[in-house]
């Protein structure tokens, strides 16, 4: 099959898809080819038409305009189960497993039909050997890190024998080690004649892996490259029309006080399913951005609810803040002594999608913009502050009065981050700030943060993306299995450094257990 | 289309029940007119309906407070009951003693009354994390039989031949007739007042605007550093308070005294109220007059049709279904399933 790519008909062909939305042309006479066996890349902005073109290609929605052909016939698909039958599997960023149940009983639900467990953990653990995906098919899945929950994904598609793989932003939850083993799982997909296309925004990755890709631009193709071709500058300009821009970094001042001291904080999970963490010291110095690396479920969401003060602790002085305990404090005591706070979920947590941006913006601003007098609300100082938010940090939207829920992924964290930082806080905490962000607007938050960070804010920043931290830290330390490293300057360390530590693997850690986390399989796999 | 579901829920109920009265054998038309036209084509009809509607506006504001905030009080019944057995004993105390502010301290009697039968379950929820759904659902029928042993036991009128009932309240105690030869008293005043009050703290001050936030996007209260527990004692204080007023305003209004029964239903009614308004204030007072017109109806029936009195539950059952499924259609959509086979069919290749 691998060499018929040039003769035979493209195993998918889109000629001419529009969908259009109410409020905007989300995919524009969108034309696309994939060969039989190509790592296909589909590059863009948050709100360039990917998502939107992928759901049409997967049956979830249908296009309004254009023509879908599937090795070479003409084919409507109306749902992801005839998606499935034509041959097309789906990888979704977001996992969609049931954590109480097993990998088998997993499967099985997705292919309905399958009765036999017995024989379907044999298949699984087949397809899972042979693709060097190693899974155990018995073991549940809440036990499992996030990059064999991962796999859990990629095999219950490749059980289906799918003859088109799409993968969307597969490896914002691995390491840099496990994405390689990702990359090599994925070439002997292609080389099998399986097709595949590769949803990301990480230009290097697509460079390393793909052999065609396709740019959309605000629901326009922008044009069509070899990706080995080009440099991650070039692929750049077509994906954002312009240049990257590069976030101007200086180092640190140093010589800052400890604003936020961490110390010995420890925690019981309150969820089976959560990570204690484990005497957790850490500083954070006025004037300094401090990162905090590792793979997803490492603690990280424990760490924030007990930093931010969702969920408080025993002992007063584990979180200080400006040299006060606050461990007992709920947040809105710990907001009024100067913490800001960006949390990972945008909508239900940063943000109530069903309210205006106004309403959003007296959230959290409440105090800041002095918003309410006498326990009634003042509607106009929250729709000028939502409108000073929206023309300060760029949100493209609607106005004040746009729901939250209306907004983009990216613009809503642009608003979400520039309501934190209009209010000029003490201390900053960060989490995942550019998490499925374009790179205009991740550029741009980026940038804002360091603006903030010469203010002589101290600024905590945890994020799953290595080259992110690296870009703006001044100090970053590696959460693993709910214990954290001691934090290295930037300069003195390395991505080589920082990814085997992410295994928990630090001079001095301690030696227990295997290492949490998306790494766990992956690096003992590894060695 | 949220605001259209009430109406198109309304339509559906009197078409049911066109259909439920042909059933019946009666000419439904006649019986429609019966139900709902003719209750209200008199002065003292319309006087009547606004009585009714005064102890459902206020209780609806109450509890649409707390709903909002996914606080479901449900026991606004039982809260009713304290909130008379509180004023009425008030009342009774100030036997002769009468004078203008006796009524003002019933009114507060009432309200605290009626809230501290909400506190209970306020601070199960809170302290124990129990479901305020079922605990003062359960403390309800406590309620009832605390009343009904009063009045059997210490507050029986002793001039009363043994009827469990207590004596009756001084006029001076009795809320104000507002027209003269009707039942309509002050109490709707009150009534209004409350949701006046209600509509100002749903809509335009900060704890309502938080326990909107509880309601619509729990993570986001919590991050926000708004308190839950706070937004639990709220709204069932509100639901119990407004209810304590309205159980003060029927015996210190068209009763007069405290009996066993002293309210058909209306904090479980007030419930239906307060979604068929949207949990809305205004809306709540609108749809109290729906429903009050349904109690006067089912009356109306009972005498001219000789139906029994179950058909204003009837009938109130109806409208809540059809607006509850109006709100659910409305939302989402109904789709059959199929099992088709070609997926574990490519699966079955794979192997």
């Amino acid at each position: 099959m691998q060499g018929a790519a040039a003769a035979a008909p493209p195993r998918l062909s889109l000629r001419g898809i529009r969908k259009a939305y109410p409020a905007v042309v989300a995919n524009d006479g969108i034309d696309l080819d994939v060969a039989p066996g190509e790592i296909h890349a589909v590059l863009g902005e948050n709100g360039a038409g990917k998502s939107t073109l992928m759901k049409i290609i997967y049956g979830v929605v249908q296009p309004d305009a254009g023509a879908i052909r599937w090795e070479g016939r003409p084919v409507a698909i109306a749902s992801p189960h005839a998606a499935r039958a034509l041959g097309i599997g789906m990888v979704f960023q977001h996992f969609s497993l049931f954590e109480t149940l097993t990998v088998t009983q997993n499967v099985a639900l997705a292919l309905d039909g399958a009765r036999d467990l017995a024989a379907l953990a044999r298949r699984i653990a087949e397809v899972s050997q042979r693709y060097g995906l190693p899974l155990d098919p018995r073991r549940l899945v809440h036990s499992l890190s996030v990059g064999e929950r991962q796999r859990v994904e990629i095999v219950r598609c490749l059980l289906q024998a799918p003859r088109l793989l799409i993968l969307d932003e597969p490896t914002s939850v691995l390491t840099p080690q496990a994405v390689q083993r990702l990359f090599e799982t994925l070439r002997q997909l292609a080389a099998e004649g399986c097709s595949i296309l590769y949803i990301s925004h990480k230009l290097d990755e697509i460079k390393a892996l793909c052999t065609g890709a396709t740019v959309l631009r605000a629901g326009r193709v922008t044009g069509t490259c070899d990706p080995r071709r080009e440099t991650a500058s070039s692929m750049a300009r077509m994906m954002i029309g312009r240049d990257l821009p590069v976030c101007a970094h200086a180092a640190a001042a140093p010589g800052g006080e400890p604003r936020l001291v961490l110390a010995g904080l420890a925690r019981a999970a309150d969820d089976p399913f959560g990570t204690d963490l484990d005497g957790i010291d850490l500083a954070v110095h006025a004037g300094e951005i401090v990162g905090i690396a590792g793979v997803s479920g490492n603690g990280q969401q424990e760490l924030l609810r007990a930093v931010s003060g969702e969920t408080p602790l025993g002992a007063p002085l584990a979180v200080q803040l400006l040299g006060a305990g606050v461990g007992r404090m709920h947040p809105g005591r710990r907001r009024k002594l100067g913490l800001g706070f960006v949390p990972e979920e945008r909508l239900g947590r940063g943000a109530v999608p069903h309210m205006s941006l106004a309403e959003n913006a007296l959230l959290t601003a409440h105090r800041a913009g002095g918003m309410v007098r006498a326990g009634l609300v003042r509607a106009r100082r929250a729709t000028a502050f939502a409108r000073d938010c929206i023309e300060r940090f760029a949100v493209k939207c609607g106005g004040p009065g746009a729901a939250a829920r209306s907004l983009s992924g990216g613009n809503l964290q642009k608003f979400i981050v520039g309501r934190e930082i209009l209010q000029a806080p003490k201390v900053l905490v960060v989490a995942q700030p550019t998490w499925g962000v374009d790179v205009g607007a991740a550029t741009f938050i980026r940038q804002a943060l360091i603006d903030l960070r010469k203010r002589g804010t101290a600024i905590l920043v945890i994020s799953e993306e290595l080259d992110e931290l690296f870009e703006i830290c001044d100090r970053i330390a590696v959460i693993a299995q709910g214990r954290l490293s001691p934090a290295r300057p930037t300069r003195e360390t390395s991505v080589e450094e920082i990814g085997v530590w992410m295994s928990g693997l630090w001079p001095g850690a301690r030696a227990a257990g295997a290492p949490a986390g998306g790494t766990g399989g992956a690096t003992a796999t590894q060695a | 289309m949220r605001y259209l579901s009430p109406l198109l829920a309304a339509a559906l109920t009197i078409l049911v029940g066109y259909a439920l009265f042909s059933a019946l054998g009666r000419d439904p038309l006649a019986a429609l007119h019966a139900f709902f036209v003719r209750p209200v084509s008199t002065a003292n009809g319309v006087a009547e309906l606004l009585l009714k509607a005064s102890p459902l506006m206020m209780i609806a504001t109450g509890l649409a407070l707390g709903f909002r905030a996914n606080v479901w009080n449900i026991g606004a019944e039982g809260q009713l009951i304290l909130g008379a057995i509180c004023g009425g004993g008030v009342a009774l105390h100030l036997e002769g003693a009468a004078s203008g502010w006796g009524l003002a301290l019933m009114v507060v009697a009432g309200a605290l009354g009626g809230m501290a039968w909400a506190a209970i379950p306020a601070f199960l929820r809170t302290r124990f994390n129990a479901s305020e759904i079922l605990t003062s659902l359960m403390l309800t029928y406590v309620a009832a039989l605390l009343l009904s042993y009063l009045v059997h036991g210490p507050w029986r009128d002793p001039q009363g031949f043994n009827f469990p009932q207590s004596r009756m309240f001084d006029d001076a105690l009795l809320f104000p007739l507002l027209v003269e030869g009707t039942r309509l008293n002050a109490s709707f005043l009150l009534a209004l007042a409350v949701v006046a009050a209600g509509w100002v703290f749903v809509h335009k001050s900060f704890l309502g605007y938080q326990m909107r936030v509880a309601g619509l996007a729990d993570a986001a209260a919590r991050y926000a550093g708004f308190s839950a527990t706070r937004t639990v004692w709220i709204g069932m204080l509100a639901g119990g308070g407004a209810a304590g007023l309205a159980g003060l305003a029927e015996v210190a209004g068209p009763i007069g005294q405290l009996t066993p029964s002293i309210s058909p239903g209306y904090g479980f009614a007030a419930i239906i109220v307060a979604f068929v308004g949207r949990l809305n204030p205004v809306g709540c007072a609108l749809a109290s007059l729906l429903m009050s017109l349904l109690y006067l109806g089912g009356e109306q029936a009972q005498m001219e049709l000789r139906l029994p009195a179950a058909i204003t539950g009837l009938f109130q059952g109806m409208l809540l279904f059809f607006l509850l499924g109006a709100d659910v259609l409305i939302n989402f959509r109904v789709r059959a399933l199929r099992r088709a086979g070609p997926a574990a069919a490519s699966a079955g290749q794979a192997a």
